[in-house]
């Protein structure tokens, strides 16, 4: 039989998720940064906000490729991963057809680049967020 | 979307701003912390650029 004095000590150690633990990431994936804006670290928000956001708009400029869920190659299938990181974003483009870039220059391929790595930097952001919202980080 | 055309040097270096800024936010805690962070993975992109720039032209000649 279970020791009431041990359990009691479990509960306190382990709190229950707050509504913040999972409304902030989610709201960080769909829009960058906001999962820290929800929780008003304002600066850091907007930095994150303006650093990914602006990340993603220079490799679509920059004639960048935005991957599809069905490209059969599993390269493809990894480029697809990162760009869905970047969440409203990548939703916006595909739901506007940008990003079928031809690589008609070199830096269209780093515009490529640019697309996926702010879509792994959103993960990154996403994830800060959600160690805001449950207390492991000021 | 408007088309706009960088050169590899530009490219890198808007890639490490962006990259230093979130990674600069996102791994430490203190603002303090957050400023050397940030600044450390600008300096460090940026001199991997030269360093990799160099051994080419090594590589190449």
């Amino acid at each position: 039989m279970p020791n009431t004095a041990t359990e009691n000590k479990e509960n306190k150690t382990a709190p229950m998720p707050s509504t913040m633990s999972v409304v902030a990431p989610a709201i960080g994936w769909l829009i960058p940064g906001a999962g820290h804006l929800a929780q008003k670290r304002w600066i850091r928000g907007l930095l994150l906000m303006v650093s990914i956001v602006s990340m993603y708009l220079l490799g679509l400029a920059m004639q960048g490729h935005v991957y599809k869920p069905n490209g059969g190659d599993i390269l493809d299938m990894l480029g697809f991963v990162g760009d869905l990181g970047a969440g409203g974003l990548y939703i916006i483009t595909r739901a506007n057809d940008w990003g079928q870039g031809l690589i008609s220059h070199a830096t269209a391929d780093y515009g490529t680049k640019f697309l996926i790595v702010a879509g792994l930097l959103n993960f990154i952001s996403v994830a800060d967020a959600y160690h805001i919202a449950i207390g492991k980080k000021p | 979307m408007p088309a706009i055309t960088l050169t590899h040097f530009s490219a890198a270096l808007v890639f490490a701003l962006f990259a230093s800024v979130v990674f600069g936010i996102t791994q430490r805690s203190t603002a303090r912390d957050q400023v050397r962070y940030g600044l450390y993975c600008f300096a460090m992109f940026i001199g991997g650029v030269f360093v990799a720039g160099w051994a080419m032209w090594l590589i190449r000649r």
